[in-house]
């Protein structure tokens, strides 16, 4: 039965490709945050893991277990990626459990899931443990965990310019900062500068198309841009909206997320362009400081529909006049 | 560089043969002549037990318009007429050739010097071409003359020729190019001619940079004819592709076909095949044939009369290797595994390509995890994760709206998914299914 | 209380209109159905199987009811049962009919049939049938992907790991005959049942000439026509190559099963037989040809 060779492509070798993407923001998350970020990281993954494994077994009692395939790890450091460093082991747990039970293993396991995992875990905590979850531990406190100092984050003193606090805007880290990673906020989402080095090598690898993360930026970036131009005392500069938060993370690594992204090029950029839309939305029109991960699950949502109605061109199709 | 617009995907090239010369093989002990051997009715055997045939006899006659007559390319006496196990493990009628000394037909001119030019009208190198049972020579099989009768309204405005073999492994063409380039232009011409157009192209992949130059420099005698060097890339040496690869123009889908967009594709062995029948007289009886794989000891081009079983290939090219996985009658995109070596070379048979257990292997099947690749490699602009899931679940009117009958089987997203899915074995019986139920709605 | 007064009455008035214009709509738009074609589907399975011929339970219930007479219908899941508490409902004479049963006609198990190749495509005897032969040199017998056991809707028929074949359960297997659409090579029968349970059969479907089905199978029919000649009923009929059994003709005198040379007439829930003078009809296997495979 043709054809007879294959590319040696594999769900292991995209799995572990995104997850070798992930590494420059890890390293830089265990620079800037220490301990804390260690510990979440790993407590993260190895209740995702476990959560696969013992659901697969004596839930599904599936035969072979998935674990392998590395996309139990991924969702773990994604998850871990979006949570604040110094959040109780406890808290990981459960939204470890709800990611991979509820996100995941809920719809049959890998390929059936609606929604991004990770985001599932990260929304259902934040909502949840709304706290905790909004207190961001200031960067350079190697040995602290829970005790670290927390301060505000970029994305709350924009809020707050948007909330009428002219000051507020004055505050902010210099826009270099934020690219490079000098802000914080979650475990994985402050170094733009790593997040790009991911983004770079997955597109080299071909493990992801550019059209979801351009689409994401350069949304973003217009509608932001406008936004400034507007009123800037009250609306921040687009820079400082593409470099912090969780735009960068989301972007190039939830949004794109083979199972709950469309399946064609036009597809893909619907999406992308109505999730930068939504975040900034979120961001200056919403209760919460970030949008992000709300626009990412919102458009999950639309994927079945955009999928539905966004063919790729046939060939040989003659284009309607 | 130019190449076709959507989809497409690169495999390793491994075009191991290409350096070896075009050998004659020896002749068999008994060929074997399946009567379907092309696309359309199959052929009606005009020779009886007992015959005498000589090399170039016709044994068959063609059943119908589209269809083509068949040519014993050995001498000796009609053994039976009975079935034989074709490639794919099921019986099909054939005729049986006890092969005797090496006696060819008077008529044909066995010489080798080159003859370039032809007085024929048009209708007669149809003709000619239809009488010495000339089908396209890349694996379709498809009739030649039935291409260049263009059905009344459409009109030929060039003919492209077919030079590129994308299959891995494949080399028949390319040393077919280096050994017997004015053969393959004249041939050109006459096609050109037959075609009434003044223009053709020849489209070469350019990992053949020394067939390309051998071709541009001939080519500069014979007008009208342009070489085109093409961009690797899979499946090119699909009609539809090459016709947007070279002229930028898409055929519509079915019932569109080349001709709607003006042009007549044929392969680069037709057009030799067509010189021959032309020039020489000489019926289509013998092609190239590559053997070739990773562990074959001398991956070869064989010049073959056709009748000759696939074994006696292997063994001149060294054996059957120990840790054979699969025989393969064609290339590894688009070939058929064999059920068995002994299946006779047919007009379509374009390579033998054995490929060791670890290569053979298919992955373990793994959950679809929609990563679109199937999709963007579509040369079609087709979603073979959908259409092969509606295969599956038997849901011909779905399947049918998505266009699952312009695939063209050419296995990319089976080649390409990450999660080993048989998404071309799914989609193929599918199509088989649906094009059955137009069928029978259009009859109706 | 102002607020809540509002509420209650506001809620109660939206309620109360509903109510009237659903009333209203359920008098005026009411089809009148008749009230037996819900009883007859009562005593239906509801396993929607289709093995009646009628889209689904409802369809069939449907189909009685206005027929007037239960001729020719038979829900093959609830078997006589079903069809006699239908009589009982619309005072109606069920038709006798006997009690049928799927059979594999089949045996080339790796043991009688050799593999000659590795078929590694898609587990889908649909897809298999399309592309080759099958993994034996045998092209008309099973092929073991198992699309009858996906397609059977009672849990009776499975594959056995050992032969590679589907197994019917004949405690659960209704006749409703998906299986035998389910398969691509036509192997599966409906038969009737027989009594107690007993049947004869040619357990093969090899229409390929003697010589090429001995070569291909321990067990395949040759159409050699011994049984033909043994069969005192004529109840056994050669047509391609293939020996057949008509099973309202048969009266299960097993002499047939004695005189195949290939054993290739299986019978089945017969007491054991008295032990027989052995004379195995082990037919040489030609080995397999050169190693080749799919």
């Amino acid at each position: 039965m043709s054809p007879h060779v294959h590319a040696n492509d594999s769900v292991e070798r995209n799995m572990y490709g995104v997850i070798i993407a992930l590494i420059p923001a890890l390293l830089w998350s265990f620079y800037a945050f220490g301990l804390g970020s260690v510990v979440v990281t790993l407590s993260s993954v190895c209740a995702c893991v476990f959560f696969e494994w013992a659901i697969g077994k004596f839930l599904l009692k599936q035969e072979n277990s998935t674990i392998t395939d590395g996309s139990a790890i991924l969702t773990g450091i994604l998850l871990a990626f979006n949570l604040p460093s110094n959040l109780p082991v406890w808290i990981i747990v459960i939204g470890a459990l709800v990611a991979i039970g509820i996100g995941k293993m809920t719809f049959g396991g890998l390929g059936c899931n609606p929604f991004n995992p990770a985001l599932v875990g990260r929304v259902f905590l934040l909502i949840s443990f709304p706290v905790q979850m909004t207190s961001w531990p200031v960067q350079g406190q190697w040995g602290a965990y829970l005790d670290a100092e927390t301060a505000a984050t970029p994305l709350s003193l924009m809020k707050a310019a948007v909330k009428g606090d002219a000051s507020a805007l004055d505050q902010l880290p210099s826009a270099w900062e934020t690219f490079m990673g000098a802000d914080f906020g979650c475990v994985g989402e402050v170094s733009a500068l790593a997040l790009l080095l991911g983004l770079a090598y997955m597109l080299w690898k071909k493990i992801i198309t550019w059209h979801i993360p351009v689409s994401i930026f350069a949304t973003i970036f217009v509608f932001a841009g406008v936004m400034h131009l507007v009123d800037p005392t009250m609306y921040a500069s687009p820079v400082y909206h593409l470099f912090t938060g969780g735009v960068m993370l989301g972007a190039i690594f939830m949004a794109t997320d083979y199972v709950t992204s469309p399946m064609t090029h036009k597809g893909m950029i619907i999406y992308g362009v109505a999730i930068g839309f939504l975040t900034v939305v979120i961001r200056l029109f919403g209760a919460y400081p970030e949008g992000m991960s709300f626009a990412i699950l919102l458009m999950n949502a639309f994927t079945p529909l955009i999928n539905t109605y966004c063919k790729p061109k046939r060939f040989g199709e003659v284009v309607k006049k | 560089m130019k190449t076709f617009k959507i989809g497409g995907i690169h495999p390793a090239e491994n075009k191991l043969s290409a350096a070896s010369a075009i050998e004659v093989l020896g002749l068999p002990k008994q060929a074997v002549y399946p009567l379907s051997q092309h696309i359309g009715a199959p052929a009606v055997p005009c020779v009886a037990k007992g015959d005498v045939v000589k090399v170039g006899t016709k044994i068959a006659d063609a059943g119908g318009f589209v269809s083509a007559s068949i040519f014993s390319g050995v001498s000796g006496k009609v053994a039976k007429i009975d079935s034989v196990i074709d490639a794919s493990g099921y019986r099909k009628p054939a005729i049986f050739i006890d092969v005797d000394g090496d006696e060819w037909e008077e008529s044909i001119d066995r010489s080798e010097n080159l003859v370039k030019e032809c007085s024929l009208t048009p209708e007669e190198i149809v003709e000619k071409i239809k009488n010495a049972g000339v089908v396209g020579m890349g694996g379709a099989c498809f009739p030649t003359h039935v291409k260049l009768c263009p059905p009344p309204g459409s009109k030929a405005e060039c003919v492209i020729i077919n030079a590129v073999e994308c299959e891995p492994y494949l080399t028949a063409d390319h040393r077919l190019m280096l050994e017997k380039p004015e053969e393959i232009l004249v041939g050109v011409t006459l096609l050109m001619k037959a075609a009434k157009v003044e223009k053709g192209y020849i489209g070469i992949e350019n990992n053949k940079p020394d067939a390309i130059k051998v071709m541009q420099e001939k080519a500069v005698a014979y007008p009208g004819i342009e070489i085109v060097p093409l961009k690797v890339k899979y499946p090119q040496g699909s009609e539809k592709q090459l016709i947007d690869a070279i002229i930028a123009r898409q055929v519509p889908a079915p019932p569109a076909i080349p001709i709607s967009v003006g042009a007549v594709v044929q392969n680069v062995g037709t057009a030799f095949a067509v010189y021959e029948a032309v020039i020489k007289n000489k019926p289509l009886f013998e092609r190239i044939v590559t053997v070739t794989g990773k562990s074959v000891e001398k991956p070869s081009n064989f010049l073959t009369r056709m009748g000759t079983p696939m074994s006696q290939l292997i063994d001149a090219a060294g054996g059957l290797p120990e840790d054979t996985g699969k025989v393969i009658g064609g290339g590894p995109m688009m070939g058929k595994a064999l059920v068995n070596t002994e299946v006779p070379i047919c007009k379509g048979s374009s390579g033998v390509l054995i490929m060791n257990d670890k290569e053979a292997r298919r992955g373990e099947e793994r959950p679809c995890i929609r990563c679109a690749k199937c999709v963007s490699v579509c040369c079609m602009g087709l979603e073979p994760f959908l259409i092969s899931t509606l295969a599956s679940l038997n849901d011909w009117e779905r399947a049918e709206k998505e266009d699952i009958v312009t695939c063209i089987e050419c296995g990319s997203c089976q080649f390409t998914c990450p999660s080993n899915r048989p998404l071309l074995d799914m989609i193929r019986m599918g199509k088989s299914t649906v094009m059955g139920i137009i069928r029978a709605r259009n009859a109706k | 209380m102002d607020l809540i007064l509002v509420a209650v009455i506001s809620l109660g008035a939206i309620g109360l209109i509903a109510a009237v214009i659903l009333y209203v709509a359920s008098k005026k738009f009411a089809v009148y159905e008749d009230p037996r074609i819900a009883q007859v589907a009562e005593v239906l399975p509801q396993a929607n199987c289709g093995g009646c011929g009628y889209p689904g339970c409802s369809g069939f219930a449907e189909a009685c009811v206005k027929a007037g007479s239960l001729e020719g219908k038979l829900c093959p899941a609830g078997g006589q049962a079903a069809m006699s508490k239908i009589a009982a409902i619309l005072g109606l004479e069920a038709e006798a009919s006997e009690p049928k049963v799927a059979v594999v006609r089949c045996n080339g198990s790796c043991e009688n049939r050799p593999r000659i190749v590795k078929y590694d495509g898609a587990r889908s005897c649909k897809v298999a049938h399309a592309t080759s032969a099958g993994e034996t040199a045998c092209s008309f017998g099973c092929l073991g992907c198992g699309d009858c056991v996906s397609a059977c809707k009672f849990d009776a028929i499975h594959m056995n790991p050992e032969t590679g074949f589907p197994e019917v359960d004949e405690e659960k297997c209704t006749a409703c005959g998906a299986c035998v659409k389910a398969c691509p090579r036509v192997i599966i029968e409906i038969r009737p049942k027989g009594k107690n349970n007993r049947r004869v059969y040619v357990s093969c479907v090899n229409k390929d000439k003697g010589a090429v089905a001995m070569k291909a199978c321990k067990v395949s029919c040759i159409g050699c026509g011994k049984c033909v000649k043994e069969c005192s009923f004529e109840a056994i009929t050669v047509t391609n190559n293939l020996a057949y059994i008509d099973p309202n003709k048969c009266r299960l005198c097993r002499k047939c099963e004695a005189v195949c040379p290939k054993n290739a007439i299986v019978s089945v829930n017969f007491p054991p037989r008295k032990p027989k003078v052995e004379t195995p009809a082990a037919v040489e296997t030609p080995a397999a040809e050169a190693p080749k495979a799919e």
